[in-house]
């Protein structure tokens, strides 16, 4: 290969297998989390570069909100039985049973805060040391502010005034008795970036990320998935669209967006022409204050 | 396209985050609702202008102090190149997160405001930009407008910020007259700066050619981590999993392991290709990461370096170095740490402190016992074992170390080793 071949995308992927075998390297009982989105399945690929021809040393860990769309739990199942990999998945569900915790309510009731506790305790159970993530720092003003080995105490939590120093290509893993390590292997990774990748390397992803109908209902100007778990108003229409999602995350909190995009290309151009960005567009959850995401990271959020 | 990585130091008064707001906003890199949150936000200030700087500082407690405490990593792009923008404080409270932004940078630009000229923060940004060795310095002469875009005033300041690169080794500096309020300069050129003959900023990051690691010579690779699948069809496969820093790698190369000094030689390179296929390849390179294997079977471990055995780092316990110090508790003669290189980890013992340098007047003070936050020195130090390195000035990855206490587990002093 010749040096004038390495663009942007191979130094993006340096990084991160480099990233990758520093947790390998460093921790003793690491997990992916897995959320079935593209970031994670991007995660997956970047694992598969760092770590073949050996097995992953880390399990797929996939919080399960019970909201999630039926396609990318498919997915991840396939996904995660074609690499010969373990999954491990937990529910919400079992939490807010076991912990008497309240349901949320409301019309788009989320259990997007109820998965810090599942998460946490998941870390628990299986006593993992450093927690992989697909979180990029382009996504929000917060999560900009991040390092790629982020410690969290022991309440999972992230003490933004007391971040260590992270500097050259050195990551200290160091940590007492508690603490846990967050790790973030795509933090320079922007959204064109995950899908220029994914469309160079020619990665499988889950089909609601294609253009294809839905029953929706709209809501303070968001396309929302017709689902049992909302709460319908008189009000409410729900009217077949031809949408696409942008971000995966919970039905309850993710909006589509409407699209004709069936390819790679054709997403890749429409989000090259959009003028409004990945989690305005899609998350509600990010709506509800300027520091929604710096609260929920302090609480244990990714 | 590549990727540049650039850090701005200054403070909000000299206009730092509105420079970024503003190469943000005319490279249309800020979408809808970045803009429409910033714009309402903005409405609720007393002057209603819209506040550039509003989209840099993330956490809660810089916006309640209006200053920027940690680096922000910021990401745009043109169709030349992808930018990252590592957003970093000017206090001097704040150093070691400045450091952290510089580590990686490949380009420095340094705010003044034209109205105060060079002052003591000044001094301090081009200590560190030097001490981290950034390779390029843009000199960004802010806020030309309220000098009434004087050329005289632009020639005084780039006179005397001449003597301070001078005296401290900064070979590459750019100076452009500018005014990040108006977008004078940034991304079009200003009518008011006619007798300015040079490029706009944006043409510049866009043009200048990046000196790194990546096209140095010498082959340095470390083993990160050891893959053995111990299956069936793979139970003799003993891979060197890691990424080669500088320089390249051939298959059959004669190669000596450090710190041990055990000769061998390449039998195979592999990497990872497209769609994640395993492949064998003649040669590797910087940045790549690679799997390397041995014709002998000899006992390699996370943090042993492989190198040829005609182009060798150095091997020493002893080692002199300038440091930042970043923590709140001193650091004192015959205090240990850990000390980590790339991902090579030995104990070491702080021998003596040389001298501190003072980041105002870049005077050197002897006769010190001890070192406080973000006071910069130069120490030696002794290593339980051989530390394998370059000469910082030679190669960065290869020169950069962190001192860890073992009780905090915090990451206390960043070494550029000599």
């Amino acid at each position: 290969m010749n040096r004038h071949s390495f663009d942007y995308l191979d130094a993006l992927e340096a990084e991160a297998i480099y990233i990758f075998r520093e947790v390998a390297g460093q921790f003793e009982r690491p997990a992916l989390l897995f959320s079935g989105g593209k970031d994670s399945i991007t995660l997956v690929h970047l694992a598969l570069k760092a770590f073949r021809p050996g097995k992953f040393p880390f399990p797929l860990v996939h919080i399960d909100t019970g909201h999630n769309f039926p396609e990318a739990l498919d997915f991840r199942d396939r996904l995660a039985e074609r690499i010969g990999e373990k999954l491990i998945v937990r529910r919400v569900e079992d939490t807010i049973k076991a912990k008497h915790l309240s349901e949320p309510k409301g019309k788009f009731a989320s259990r997007n805060a109820l998965q810090s506790h599942t998460l946490l305790e998941t870390i628990e159970e299986f006593r993992f040391d450093a927690c992989i993530g697909g979180a990029r720092r382009d996504e929000e003003k917060a999560r900009a502010k991040e390092r790629i080995f982020s410690v969290r105490d022991e309440f999972g939590q992230w003490e933004p005034k007391l971040q260590r120093p992270e500097l050259w290509n050195i990551f200290n893993g160091k940590i007492h008795q508690g603490e846990k390590v967050r790790v973030f292997p795509i933090s320079n990774w922007t959204e064109l970036d995950v899908w220029n990748y994914i469309q160079r390397e020619n990665i499988a992803l889950p089909s609601i990320y294609f253009a294809h109908d839905r029953e929706c209902l709209e809501y303070k100007g968001q396309l929302v998935a017709w689902s049992e778990f909302i709460t319908p108003d008189e009000s409410d229409v729900v009217s077949r669209k031809r949408v696409r999602y942008r971000t995966v995350g919970d039905m309850t909190c993710t909006a589509a967006v409407e699209s004709n995009a069936t390819t790679l290309d054709d997403i890749i151009r429409e989000i090259t022409a959009s003028r409004t960005s990945e989690r305005g567009e899609t998350r509600m959850d990010d709506r509800v204050s300027e520091a929604a995401m710096e609260d929920r990271k302090k609480s244990g959020y990714f | 396209m590549d990727i540049l990585r650039f850090i701005t130091a200054g403070s909000v008064d000299d206009g730092k985050s509105t420079l970024i707001g503003r190469l943000l906003y005319d490279s249309k890199s800020i979408l809808q609702d970045q803009l429409e949150a910033i714009e309402s936000q903005s409405r609720s200030k007393s002057d209603g202008e819209l506040d550039l700087a509003l989209l840099t500082d993330g956490l809660r407690a810089e916006r309640e102090q209006g200053i920027t405490i940690d680096v922000a990593y910021k990401y745009f792009s043109t169709p030349r190149r992808k930018f990252i923008i590592a957003d970093a404080p000017g206090h001097i409270q704040y150093t070691r997160n400045m450091v952290t932004g510089a580590s990686n940078a490949d380009l420095a630009i340094i705010l003044v405001d034209a109205r105060n000229g060079i002052i003591e923060q000044t001094r301090r940004h081009s200590i560190i930009a030097s001490l981290l060795a950034i390779p390029h310095v843009v000199l960004a002469v802010n806020k030309m407008d309220l000098v009434n875009f004087s050329e005289e005033r632009f020639q005084e300041i780039i006179a005397e910020y001449r003597t301070i690169a001078e005296s401290l080794g900064i070979h590459d500096v750019h100076y452009i007259p500018i005014s990040a309020l108006g977008g004078d300069n940034i991304v079009e050129r200003s009518q008011h700066l006619a007798w300015y003959k040079g490029v706009t900023l944006l043409e510049f990051l866009e043009t200048i050619a990046v000196s790194n690691d990546g096209n140095q010579t010498h082959p340095r690779f470390q083993v990160q981590y050891v893959i053995r699948p111990q299956t069936e069809d793979l139970h003799d496969y003993r891979g060197y999993a890691g990424k080669i820093t500088s320089g390249s790698y051939r298959k059959g190369d004669v190669v000596t392991l450090l710190p041990s000094g055990i000769q061998s030689r390449i039998k195979a390179l592999e990497i990872a290709g497209l769609g994640a296929v395993r492949m064998e390849v003649e040669e590797a390179q910087a940045p790549q990461n690679i799997i390397m294997h041995l014709e002998d079977d000899v006992d390699v471990g996370r943090g042993d370096a492989i190198v040829v055995t005609n182009n060798a780092p150095i091997v020493q316990q002893e080692l002199e170095t300038l440091l930042c110090w970043m923590d709140a508790k001193p650091l004192r003669v015959g205090s240990k740490y850990l000390l980590q290189h790339q991902s090579r980890t030995v104990r070491a013992v702080v021998r003596s402190i040389e001298y501190r340098l003072d980041v105002n007047t870049f005077d050197r003070t002897e006769d010190i016992a001890a070192l406080g936050l973000n006071d910069i020195a130069k120490i030696t130090l002794k290593t339980a074992s051989p530390l394998v390195f370059d000469r910082y000035a030679d190669l960065r990855t290869g020169g950069g170390a962190i001192l860890i206490d073992e009780t905090s587990n915090s990451t206390v002093g960043a070494c550029m080793l000599q």
